[in-house]
């Protein structure tokens, strides 16, 4: 629209944030609607504003208020607040107060001499000391400036006094009052002109100032018939920027390209503005009745409202689908795919060679565009989804032809092992050999080995990739490859997962198998290993080099001197000895908490985001990563989609939050601490364990472990029973669990959405987490109540200021996901929370969180790290478990 | 003549030299509680406290100060990073801030005479003035983003009450560095432009930003060149960066600033980055060569070391810039310079 100003220097000025000027802005204002307001503000950068205009001038508002809010909401948008702000008001508070709240260096908008000398220089002292370019008005206490030679006069005033005052001349901008013409009275017909020959007069008077001016006054006279505004305006700016106006105040929409001006409408607008036919002319008529007579034959038209077709709709098929999938646009890839399907067959083709054609084509440039880092995970998951529903509209197709079936690049065979229930990362690697073409067999969650063989056998597979969350996997994993080795298989194994590393893959699973076993780091690397592994060229020299590598890794463990191991003894001599004067009191409310349902909206205020991030390969902190200049517009684009499925799931109540807590008298007795489960007084409990008479059903065990690596600095060796007074204490424990998710995968999976299947599993972890958090929180505030005033903000919370801990078994606390079960019977989780337990002791549902609660003010979190085999046997003896048990349970903490 | 004045006289000459971390050398001295609080009777444990040293253990800034000058340092910056109401609050000693600052700046002014008696070299004074732990332009909340932990008049009054004690004794300068939030030290500015009306004279200062991310953005979000353009009004005798990373992550920001700022610019990067066990452990050769690569190209006035630095540190790099002449100031087109977070200019 602006296309007239293209090349000039002219500064485009989003004037829509402006209640003066928008009906629409301000209705939102008024009501409160910031959200929305702020709306207006990312489109007209999105549009190509170069400076926002923000004005909040109208009687009914506080001004200061709506100022200060504004700014400061603009200010967390970092794709509105790059630009820099114009702070519009009439009222000097209002600019002072809305300059305390912009970072950046802005103009004020504006300043005069209306109410003398001295209250100008003050002003402008100010805009100085805040660090503000200025609008100056060509004002004066005598009033506006209308004539050219009254707009000079005052201009060049005002440049002397400031200058005067160390003003910087560049930060000077100048704006010296557009009026309407064509009023019908004579006085004004200059005033156009006026404006633009005093332009050029003080800028030779005034070396370095800039020109604004508000164009809409110059069309007054003509409200209600926007095609001749448009037109004046235009063939204004035509006419004074070259003179030297540099920025106007003007909606984009409101102009026109000079040259397409109706040429009768565009002559009569610069006889009008550049009086260029004074007086009456031989027809009888001044130029201004010229004008109202030809502007009576525009009235209603709107040639702008013509609103042009999404110019990409207008491509040829193959482009349309490579637009869509670059873009992750999946409204009308159905249609594009039975377009290129129906011209194939036309020509005699087969509906493959649309997959094989175009549909892999766009992928290819999705994946050039993914690999080269210029697309993100999130956009590629989307890319996906189009693809998916195009593949799916092809497959009857397919199938109604014999014979059929392209030659993927190789069949991939995909589990999460047995005893987890981990699956996002596993769909995202799936997701993404697949948009490069790889055949994935899934076989899901909880698989046992024996599946994943039968399978890869039966399938003729050419990988199998294993996956896992829980540290449990890491020694299925191990069975995995042994199993593969004892059925002499050959084929590559990759690992993958959050808990897998290359140094646990190096020295323990690959010196299980004999064929290629590669770790992989990420999703983004899953193609490059496969199709190396996969290469007739490459496979031999990859598999080589990886071997070499994990070689390494192995060599220089063993040679490492690791950190010396203190004897247990030792190790429980230097036991953290806190003061227990500090010990938190009995809980408020003793005994079992059951929260059935509890609200989700409450819980989406306490996300903790950054995982959210982390979870999509996303790296950042939330809420910097949405400004980020790498990941930044992928991070917001997911977040938006995020977003909108959680107000989804909390308004249709897809999820149910479901939790149990309860709190025990209890005692340290060395590593181990005894709680009292039965309806006793806690000074029985106590009494029976310091007797060492606690057997029987109303007392149950928690062994814990110690660090045995040698501390300096007089460092304790930590173990969680140290934060219990050995003379009597309180210990808590929780399960949180969200349930539900199921017939909304089923569905996401019928549509063949992965993006959402992976999206909702992601936010269902973020919700377990929140209500893990949130119910720590009413345990510490409430329930326990040893922090009845504690106040943090979600901040704080998130970096877990508050006192105490809540350690889960299974984390570097207490590294024993064999105490799950335990704590799961204290609780009745499995009554009361609906949480079960696999045989890795992996929660299901698998967006749920347990853990016990200690209430010690030194209570920290610690890593038990490595253990000696002292330790380990010591611990096997208190757990009742043979050996060989303890040690498969803790074998991620030995040697 | 002027503070100013003689700086700029001095920095014409040579490429001067600020001094290096207190932290990283205040934890050599492995103090105790006890050290820090010393009889002042606070009820609030000060481990950790570093600037209230100087009223309980001042013979450690001095001694660290001694190494610096010792080192070859020009610059004595104050220990008072965090000598501010705010972050003294969390020690319970906001009321003995003003005693804090004067007494810093009065132990800095003493060894400057000093050294400066002894061998004639002019030595400066830089009174420094942390960002708080709040900020001005972030919310705390996620959930309210329009939300504020604190606001520009009270913040504004917080570094003024600062400024003026560090002035009283005896600071050439007010360094307001570590500037993670553009806005803060837009506040930082105007309390020093309140303490020049109440003294009547001029306050220079001097500005350095920290980058929080390996674009080149602090954690408001401003790139260097946006900075620079929004705190230009301050007229700093020295503007740059420190703190952010190492001097090998910085190298493209300082060429970036360079070009830009028509006024002196002082760099004094951490000594890398730190390890896995979050120590420092970059090599004062290492980083003094670094550092001298920014002097030869001509892009700075003046250096020193910020986090893990040490005396050693300052001593490679006085040696390795001796004799190279100093960075010339560009002239700069009187063009207008706005920004958001991002710079945007009006040609004239």
């Amino acid at each position: 629209m602006t296309s007239i100003h293209s090349g000039a220097r002219f500064v485009n000025i989003g004037e829509r944030t402006n209640v003066t000027g928008s009906a629409k802005f301000k209705k939102l204002v008024m009501a409160g609607d910031y959200p929305a307001a702020i709306e207006v503000a990312r489109q007209q950068v999105e549009n190509g504003a170069q400076v926002i205009d923000v004005n909040m001038d109208e009687g009914l508002l506080d001004a200061v208020h709506a100022m200060t809010t504004y700014l400061k909401l603009i200010t967390a948008e970092p794709d509105i607040a790059r630009v820099p702000v114009m702070i519009d008001s009439s009222k000097w508070d209002v600019i002072e107060a809305g300059l305390k709240c912009v970072s950046g260096k802005p103009i004020v908008n504006s300043i005069s001499m209306k109410e003398g000398v001295e209250p100008f220089l003050a002003q402008a002292r100010k805009c100085m000391e805040y660090g503000a370019a200025v609008v100056v008005m060509a004002f004066d206490e005598t009033g506006q400036a209308d004539t050219r030679e009254r707009k000079i006069e005052i201009c060049s005033r005002a440049y002397q006094l400031l200058t005067g005052i160390g003003f910087p001349p560049e930060d000077i901008i100048f704006d010296p009052n557009v009026f309407a013409v064509a009023t019908g009275i004579e006085e004004h017909d200059r005033y156009g002109l006026d404006f633009i020959e005093a332009v050029v007069e003080i800028r030779k008077a005034c070396p370095h100032v800039h020109f604004s001016g508000g164009l809409s006054n110059l069309s007054f006279s003509f409200r209600g018939n926007e095609t001749v505004r448009r037109a004046m305006h235009s063939v204004f700016l035509y006419h004074a920027i070259p003179a030297g106006l540099d920025m106007a105040i003007v909606n984009a929409g409101q102009l026109d390209v000079y040259d397409q001006i109706d040429p009768a409408l565009r002559e009569a607008c610069e006889d009008v503005i550049m009086m260029r036919r004074p007086g009456v002319g031989e027809d009888g008529k001044t130029s201004t009745e010229r004008l109202i007579e030809l502007a009576e034959s525009f009235k209603g038209k709107d040639t702008v409202a013509e609103k042009a077709a999404e110019e990409w709709r207008g491509w040829d098929v193959v482009k349309r689908i490579e637009h869509a999938l670059v873009r992750g646009i999946d409204a009308y890839v159905v249609e594009d795919t039975e377009e290129a399907r129906a011209a194939i067959q036309a020509r005699g083709g087969r509906p493959i060679e649309v997959i094989e054609g175009p549909l892999m084509g766009g992928m290819n440039v999705v994946g050039d565009l993914f690999g080269s880092g210029k697309m993100f995970l999130p956009q590629v998951v989307k890319s996906a989804r189009v693809m998916k529903k195009a593949v799916a509209h092809l497959i009857p197709f397919i199938e109604a032809e014999k014979d059929a079936g392209a030659k993927a690049k190789g069949r991939i065979i995909m589990a999460t092992v047995k005893g987890d229930v981990h699956d996002i990362g596993k769909n995202i690697v799936g997701v993404v050999l697949q948009c490069n073409g790889y055949e994935v067999i899934d076989l899901g969650v909880m698989v046992p080995w024996s599946k994943i063989l039968e399978s890869a056998n039966e399938n003729d597979a050419d990988i199998i990739g294993l996956s896992g969350l829980i540290t449990p996997s890491l020694d299925e994993m191990v069975t995995v490859a042994e199993e593969m080795q004892r059925a002499e298989m050959t084929i590559p194994l990759l690992i993958g997962g959050a808990t897998t590393s290359k140094v646990h893959t190096a020295l323990r699973i690959d010196p299980a198998y004999k064929g290629p076993v590669v770790h992989v780091l990420d999703a983004s690397r899953a193609v490059g290993v496969a199709s190396q592994l996969l290469s007739d060229t490459q496979a031999e020299p990859f598999v080589a080099s990886v071997a070499n590598e994990y070689e390494k890794v192995r060599v220089a463990r063993e040679g490492k001197g690791q950190s010396e191991l203190l004897g247990i003894a030792d190790a429980r001599a230097n036991a953290l000895a806190p003061d227990f004067a500090q010990k938190p009191g009995a809980p408020l409310q003793p005994g079992l908490h059951v929260f059935a349902d509890w609200d989700l909206e409450e819980l989406v205020e306490t996300f903790d985001w950054t995982p959210f991030f982390r979870a999509w390969e996303l790296a950042g902190n939330y809420p910097a990563i949405l400004d980020d200049e790498v990941v930044g517009e992928s991070a917001r684009s997911l977040f938006a989609d995020a977003k909108a499925m959680l107000a989804k799931i909390v308004e249709e109540k897809w999820l149910t939050a479901k939790g149990v807590c309860a709190f025990w008298p209890a005692a340290a007795k060395g590593d181990d601490v005894i709680v009292g489960t039965g309806a006793m007084d806690p000074q029985v409990v106590y009494d029976a364990i310091q007797q060492g008479v606690h057997e029987g059903p109303d007392f149950v065990q928690l062994p814990f472990l110690r660090q045995q690596v040698k501390k300096s600095r007089g460092r304790a060796n930590f173990c969680l029973s140290d934060f219990v007074d050995p003379a009597g204490d309180w210990l808590g424990g929780f399960a949180v669990g969200i349930h539900g998710i199921e017939p909304h995968l089923e569905r996401f999976q019928a549509a063949h959405d992965d993006y959402s299947d992976i999206l909702l599993k992601a936010l269902a972890d973020r919700f377990a987490e929140a209500f893990a958090e949130r119910l720590h929180q009413h345990v510490r505030t409430k329930l326990w109540g040893y922090a009845p005033d504690e106040q943090f903000t979600n901040v704080a919370l998130i970096r877990e200021e508050y006192r105490g801990i809540r350690p889960a078994p299974g984390y570097p606390a207490c590294p024993d996901h064999s105490l799950k079960p335990i704590l799961f019977d204290l609780l009745k989780a499995s009554d009361n929370a609906g949480i079960t337990l696999t045989e890795s002791q992996a929660m299901l549902p698998t967006a749920a969180v347990s853990g016990f609660y200690f209430g010690h003010p030194e209570s920290q979190y610690f890593g038990v790290a490595r253990i000696g085999r002292d330790q380990l046997e010591d611990y096997a003896e208190r757990r009742d478990v043979d050996l060989a048990e303890a040690e498969r349970w803790l074998r991620p903490n030995l040697d | 003549m002027s503070a100013r004045e003689q700086f700029l006289a001095e920095a014409a000459k040579r490429i001067l030299i600020t001094d290096g971390a207190f932290g990283t050398e205040i934890q050599r001295w492995k103090l105790s509680e006890a050290d820090y609080a010393g009889d002042l009777g606070l009820s609030h444990d000060q481990k950790g406290n570093n600037d209230i040293l100087a009223l309980t253990k001042p013979e450690v800034p001095e001694s660290i100060h001694r190494a610096y000058f010792e080192a070859g340092a020009d610059i004595a910056e104050t220990n008072t990073f965090s000598a501010n109401r705010i972050s003294q609050a969390d020690y319970g000693a906001e009321h003995l801030v003003r005693e804090i600052n004067l007494e810093s700046a009065k132990l800095a002014r003493r060894l400057a005479d000093e050294y400066q008696a002894k061998d004639g070299r002019p030595r400066f004074v830089a009174g420094a003035i942390g960002p708080t732990n709040k900020t001005l332009s972030l919310s705390p909340d996620v959930n309210d983003p329009g939300y504020r932990e604190i606001d520009w008049d009270e913040l504004v009054d917080v570094y003024r009450e600062q400024a003026a004690a560090l002035v009283e004794g005896g600071a050439d300068f007010i360094l307001i560095e570590t500037v993670f939030d553009t806005l803060n030290a837009k506040a930082g500015i105007m309390a020093v432009r309140h303490l020049e009306a109440e003294l009547g004279r001029e306050v220079p200062i001097m500005m350095s930003m920290t980058l929080t991310d390996l674009s080149g953005r602090n954690l408001s979000g401003h790139t260097v060149e946006a900075f620079w353009h929004a705190v230009r009004h301050a007229k700093p005798v020295t503007i740059g960066l420190n703190c952010s990373f190492g001097a090998t992550q910085l190298r493209p920001h300082v060429k970036t600033l360079s070009e830009l700022a028509d006024t002196l610019i002082m760099i004094y990067p951490n000594a890398g980055l730190p390890n896995e066990l979050g120590a420092y452990d970059e090599m004062p050769e290492t980083t003094a060569g670094f550092v001298g690569e920014w002097a030869v190209a001509g892009q700075v006035n003046v250096l020193g070391g910020c986090c893990g630095s040490t005396p050693d540190h300052i001593a490679a790099m006085a040696q390795k810039v001796a004799g190279l002449p100093p960075r010339h100031l560009p002239r700069l087109e009187p063009v207008t310079r706005l920004a958001g977070l991002e710079p945007f200019t009006m040609v004239g």
